[in-house]
């Protein structure tokens, strides 16, 4: 049993460091801990240890549900409504916060040990501006900002305004946080976690409602600032693709446990666990069009974990040893450990994956969907102007841009929901009315609408046979009861969801089942084109995968055009044959996927291409490791 | 609540299922010792109204006893002002008041959600209509309106439901709108509307079910001001005709001689008083119910869990 030649344990050295030695201090120690539901015996996580140290940089990654979030609030001493800490240390600095005092978490938080929210619109205070939200913190901590000589509050918000990279902004102190952008509201959240130069910083999928360009600012300035001051960052996040880039270590996390943990080159390099490998393998990369791999299931819920180990009723290697009792930690060469009973089968390098069918231009000629000059406005903004595109039969078109670019009013517009736009849309020959209730219903039936949330697109009060059974109802009245449950048990099976669905309601399924029902809502009355609006942003990347696969696979069946409205320019290398990337609600460019991902002309494509998270794959050599 | 039985053979009925979100809360809510409290007063108060007619000793307009006499062997509990048996009077006063409290509380109910989820979701014209109307009627205190309405159509039963419906309508489409609002801009509705479904079909289907916490509730609330209006409008003489047996008419029949008899007055009060109580504390456990399942789902997403275990 032997790593690969690459990645030695000096690989870990991040880019701007301090040199690798044995006296950088050990800012964050957690030990075996276990957190369950109060009151009861069943453990949300488990057996949970890693260390960072100052000046790095740890990614906790999982699927939702694996207990990332659960421990990266441990880290401040703090347990969700419900949840209560068993066992286990958590030391932060020298402090256990499990066992800490009221009075001593409140000293240390903010001051020692920071916290980064996942949506910075919903952590800022709406009544409050900026300025007052900075210095409060400030404020809070006397102590801290006389003991760190941090001087003025006010002097030091406008310092850590800069280093968060918000310096220029003017009237930013006075500004309402609803004033902000997404992206500048994250590093207003930044700001204020560095405030007090924390030794310990921990972010909660920051980036995850950000597009690309937004993304890798944020990300950016979380790297310098934690180099800077040499602050150990936990990066928590469900996407490889985000974290690769950015940290030195990697613990990956499922069904509360550890299940693999290390430098991230050798765990990108030569992931030895198979759920690693999994989701690396779920991850779409820009480089070349692949055929994507999710994971079937999901994860257990904490109540219904196997005794043994816990991926093993999706695991591809899976033996009867592996469901007998709890599954040891194997230490594997460069503090690389493991928790599977596989490991001479997995320390092997990975295939690569399966290429997907090759870009085939669109047909022009035979256009189904052309728009031509459509614009379109939110009361007095124009948010669309002049847009042209089309859609051949059986092709997939992927509208790209960032938030903002327009992309979801464009989809809005074609299927009629958003109203005020002008210009003219041809489907299948037809000039297509503004509205839905003004078009035909072969119109309506022929041209279909996923919505982005699946958590708000399905009646919670209908069942899922109720759901898919709706348009049928209401675009063939006159077909038979019996026909018409056939066809929804045929779409339900050809999205691959069993019949047993029938009579669930949609808060009995998982993000991944609910977007499915979607997708069968929308094909079982067979139309000739899909819209898909950002389809998977919500969901796990190793569910987006089953989906995008699926969606291929539909595509090719039914001879389906697809519209794939998206922010994530690495799916569309898998999905798309063409391109139109939007910017500010114009047209920069468009064309085959192979063209505009080699040769991308247009200056905002070719930015919009290197802001593209890449996951470093099969190949942990200096490239990755310098960035 | 609602564990799924894996259903193997076939496809099942959707249709059989529909109903337990309802049915989930109803159950949950008479299991709550508050519920089962207001259910066990609201059951007693109803079978006294129903099954009294048939149990009363003597008949509701015949005098037996002199004015206002003590109670005795032949009236339980006395005589009212013109001698007739109190006892028969209470027995065969309530359903009267009940049903009129029931069917007012229906076309409140009825009128007020219509419009309140029409004015949610329509918007623009409709909703401005709607609820300027609704500020118009709410100017006027509850029982001052349905007065106003009686006196200008005359005391007959259907007019004092009508009136006492209609007071009510412009309060419940207040708290329906503003839950319907929100429902309305869920992506399912759009969802429906892109299949050119008609409107008034998905108000029905689409979000009317999403509504029915606050619909119970609601419902449970203008019972209890219903029973109240009821009464009072037959104690200040605007209800049924007066030979007829009622609670509230006993009330004021009866207060005349409170030191002579006073369970003439006493016993109908506290029957409306427990009636209302009854009503209040099974509404109370409702919407806790209500308000306690939609918070269980929240929770479960706030915890990442997929599913929480399915025993709680």
């Amino acid at each position: 049993m032997s790593a690969p030649s690459a990645g030695q344990p000096g690989a870990r050295q991040p880019s701007a460091g301090p040199p690798e030695d044995a006296a950088r201090d050990v800012l964050v120690d957690v030990d075996g801990l276990r957190v369950r539901l109060a009151g009861s015996t069943v453990d949300v996580v488990d057996d949970v240890s890693f260390q960072v140290c100052s000046g790095e940089l740890m990614g906790l990654v999982g699927e939702s549900g694996s207990g990332k979030t659960t421990v990266a609030l441990a880290l401040l001493g703090h347990a969700r409504r419900g949840l209560e800490v068993a066992a286990g240390t958590v030391l932060v600095g020298g402090t256990d916060m499990v066992t800490a005092t009221k009075q001593q978490l409140r000293r240390l938080r903010g001051a020692e040990v920071a916290y980064v929210p996942q949506d910075p619109a919903s952590a800022l205070n709406p009544a409050l501006r900026i300025g007052t939200q900075l210095i409060e913190v400030l404020r809070a901590h006397p102590e801290a900002v006389a003991a760190k000589g941090l001087g003025d509050p006010r002097a030091r918000v406008a310092q850590t305004l800069e280093e968060a990279g918000l310096g220029g902004v003017p009237g930013l102190l006075k500004a309402y946080p609803h004033q902000l952008s997404g992206g500048q509201q994250q590093r207003v959240a930044l700001a204020m976690a560095f405030a007090l130069r924390p030794s310990v910083i921990v972010l909660d999928e920051p980036t995850t409602g950000l597009d690309v360009t937004t993304q890798r600012l944020v990300l950016d300035t979380v790297r310098s600032l934690c180099q800077a001051y040499g602050v150990a960052a936990v990066f928590v996040s469900h996407d490889l693709a985000v974290v690769g880039g950015l940290v030195n270590r990697l613990t990956v996390m499922y069904a509360g446990k550890v299940v693999e943990r290390g430098p991230t080159g050798l765990v990108f390099g030569a992931p030895a666990h198979p759920y690693t490998r999994k989701l690396l393998r779920a991850v779409p990369s820009p480089e070349r069009s692949e055929v994507l791999e999710g994971i079937d299931g999901q994860p257990p819920p904490p109540a219904r974990r196997p005794r043994g180990c816990e991926f093993a009723p999706r695991c591809p290697l899976v033996m009867p040893a592996c469901s007998e009792g709890p599954v040891p930690v194997v230490h594997l060469p460069g503090e690389h450990l493991v928790r599977c009973l596989r490991t001479e089968l997995t320390v092997r390098p990975e295939e690569n994956r399966a290429p997907g069918p090759s870009a085939q231009p669109g047909a022009a000629h035979d256009a189904l969907l052309r728009v031509w000059g459509l614009s379109a406005r939110y009361g007095p903004t124009e948010v669309l102007s002049n847009v042209e595109l089309s859609v051949g039969r059986n092709e997939c078109v992927a509208v790209v841009g960032e938030s903002g670019s327009g992309k979801t009013t464009l989809a809005r517009c074609l299927v009629g929901l958003h109203g005020s736009w002008s210009g003219e849309v041809r489907f299948g020959g037809e000039v297509m009315a503004r509205t839905a209730y003004r078009r035909a219903r072969r119109d309506l039936q022929a041209m279909q609408f996923i919505f982005q949330n699946p958590y708000t697109s399905l009646n919670p009060r209908t069942t899922i046979g109720g759901i898919v059974e709706m348009p049928l109802l209401h675009f063939f009245p006159s077909l038979g009861r019996s026909e018409r449950e056939e066809r929804v048990s045929q779409v339900l099976q050809d999205v691959a969801l069993g019949p047993d669905f029938w009579s669930r309601y949609p808060d009995q399924l998982s993000g991944g089942e609910r977007q499915r029902v979607a997708i069968a809502r929308a094909l079982v009355v067979s139309p000739d084109l899909l819209v898909c609006d950002e389809i998977t942003s919500s969901l796990d990347v190793s569910v987006q995968a089953t989906i995008v696969e699926l969606l291929r696979r539909l595509q090719a069946e039914r001879q389906l055009s697809l519209l794939f409205v998206t922010h994530n320019l690495a799916l569309v290398r898998s999905i798309a044959q063409s391109v139109v990337v939007l910017s500010k609600g114009r047209v920069v460019e468009s064309g085959p996927v192979a063209r505009i991902f080699e040769q991308p002309e247009d200056p905002y494509t070719v930015s919009l291409m290197e802001d593209v998270p890449k996951l470093p794959r099969g190949e942990p050599d200096a490239r990755f490791l310098a960035t | 609540m609602a564990i799924v039985t894996a259903t193997g053979s076939g496809p099942a009925r959707p249709t059989v299922r529909r109903r337990r979100a309802w049915v989930a809360v109803l159950l949950r809510a008479a299991s709550l010792p508050r519920g089962r409290f207001g259910l066990g007063v609201v059951g007693f108060i109803v079978a006294i109204a129903v099954l009294g007619p048939f149990l009363a000793p003597h008949s509701a307009t015949a005098s037996i006893v002199s004015p206002f006499a003590l109670p005795s062997r032949g009236a339980l509990l006395g005589g009212d002002e013109l001698g007739r048996d109190v006892l028969s009077r209470v027995l065969g006063g309530g359903w009267v008041l009940l049903a009129m409290a029931a069917a007012a509380t229906a076309l409140g109910v009825v009128i007020g959600s219509a419009s309140g989820v029409a004015a949610a979701y329509l918007r623009g014209r409709w909703d401005t209509v709607i609820m300027r109307t609704v500020d118009v009627v709410l100017a006027f205190p509850q029982l001052v309106f349905a007065l106003l309405l009686v006196s200008i159509l005359g005391p007959t039963v259907w007019l004092t439901v009508l009136a006492v419906g209609f007071s009510h309508a412009p309060q419940v489409a207040r708290v329906m709108r503003s839950a319907a609002l929100d429902v309305s801009e869920r992506d399912f509705v759009k969802a429906v509307e892109l299949l050119g479904v008609r409107r008034r079909k998905i108000m029905a289907k689409e979000i009317l079910p999403n509504l029915i916490s606050p619909l119970m509730v609601e419902t449970g609330l203008r019972m209890t001001y219903s029973i109240v209006i009821i009464a009072g409008l037959s104690f200040l003489g605007f209800g049924q005709a007066p030979p007829a047996p009622n609670w509230g008419t006993m009330i004021n029949e009866n207060r005349i001689g409170l030191v002579l008899n006073p369970w003439g007055v006493i016993v109908p009060a506290a029957l409306i008083a427990l009636l209302t109580i009854g009503v209040n504390t099974w509404t109370d456990a409702v919407a806790r119910v209500a308000i306690g399942i939609d918070r269980e789902a929240e929770t479960a997403t706030l915890l990442e869990l997929p599913a929480v275990g399915g025993e709680r």
